[in-house]
């Protein structure tokens, strides 16, 4: 792909061959949403160990129960890709029925999440017990709160495809969401291990 | 690993509206063995309770993080460093700068504060005794 023109000199016609800007802009906001998910990060690993007499991470978290959502969303990260793979192959039925399993177990994740925070919270370690909760529920609510935009993003689309079928305006639309997923499996890698795992050991 | 990323390429070459493509059936399987892996592997050692000192077992989870997430940007996110000659390899290049700075730099910064503060009890300690060398020189 690297004979084609760059992308800021034509953005009329949408057919020819040239390449469409979306990708590289929408990597380039998923690159800065990397740099927040970095933030707190550092806000975790400076503030974790501060539990102001409060329960710490082997009092809450529970390996087995994180494994669960790991696998949930790794599996959807699985399925989004063979919802692309269908729509290369412009299988419109197909496309649908795996982004339908994509937001299921997407939702399926979301459910857990919101389980363990009810819970975090009823038992009396909500965001306001300790600076290590807080910076908790900001850095794994903040990566909640974008899968929960995903699957609004995904219903959404499954809609305008159903409508209008797999054109070059819904491919590009697949193409920014498949991204976007992928980004957001890619981001749990780091929850897991940094906030729950390393601290349960 | 180079042989995959060139079959992709070559099926890149097919499509004309996507610059990272969409890889094909092989590259996800493949993407998805090698994470399941990667996740199981700690997964299991935290919850197996396996006799292993902790700096070892924290440094192997990191590890594994660490080559996980270079396989999601591989084989799912398709990076490489041709598509967009080059451009979406050198953003992210400038995020993974961006965050090693924030990570390591806060910490850094945080952690020289925390041993260079004086602890809040010992400063009432000193405050106490300032204040009763004052009232005898007074």
């Amino acid at each position: 792909m690297s004979h084609s023109a760059p992308a800021s000199v034509s953005v009329v016609d949408h057919d020819v061959h040239h390449q469409s800007p979306t990708p590289i802009g929408f990597w380039i906001y998923l690159m800065s949403d990397c740099i927040i998910f970095g933030s707190l990060f550092a806000t975790y690993a400076v503030l974790g160990g501060s539990f102001a007499g409060g329960p710490g991470p082997k009092d809450l978290f529970e390996a087995g129960f994180v494994a669960i959502e790991t696998a949930l969303l790794l599996i959807s990260s699985i399925t989004f890709g063979l919802a692309m793979l269908r729509a290369d192959k412009k299988d419109q039925s197909g496309t649908l029925m795996w982004l339908a399993i994509t937001g299921l177990f997407g939702a399926g994740f979301i459910a857990m999440e919101l389980y363990e925070f009810n819970h975090l919270i009823h038992i009396g370690a909500g965001p306001s017990r300790s600076a290590f909760l807080s910076s908790f529920f900001a850095l794994v609510g903040t990566h909640g709160l974008h899968v929960t935009g995903g699957i609004i993003w995904l219903v959404t689309l499954m809609v305008q495809i159903a409508k209008h079928g797999l054109g070059t305006a819904n491919m590009r639309r697949l193409g920014a969401l498949s991204m976007f997923w992928h980004f957001l499996d890619l981001v749990w890698i780091g929850v897991f291990s940094f906030v729950y795992l390393v601290r349960l050991v | 690993m180079g042989h995959d990323t060139h079959s992709a390429h070559g099926h890149d070459h097919g499509h004309d509206d996507h610059g990272s493509g969409h890889g094909t059936m092989s590259q996800l399987m493949i993407g998805f063995a090698l994470a399941a892996i990667l996740t199981i592997v700690p997964f299991g050692l935290v919850m197996g309770e396996v006799e292993m000192s902790r700096t070892t077992l924290i440094g192997i989870i990191m590890a594994f993080a660490a080559v996980q997430i270079i396989v999601h940007l591989v084989f799912f996110l398709h990076l490489n460093t041709s598509s967009e000659e080059g451009s979406t390899f050198m953003a992210t290049v400038l995020a993974v700068i961006i965050l090693f700075i924030v990570l390591a730099g806060s910490l850094w910064v945080m952690h020289n504060m925390n041993t260079n503060m004086m602890p809040m009890h010992d400063m009432e300690q000193q405050l106490e005794q300032m204040k009763s060398l004052q009232s005898q020189q007074g």
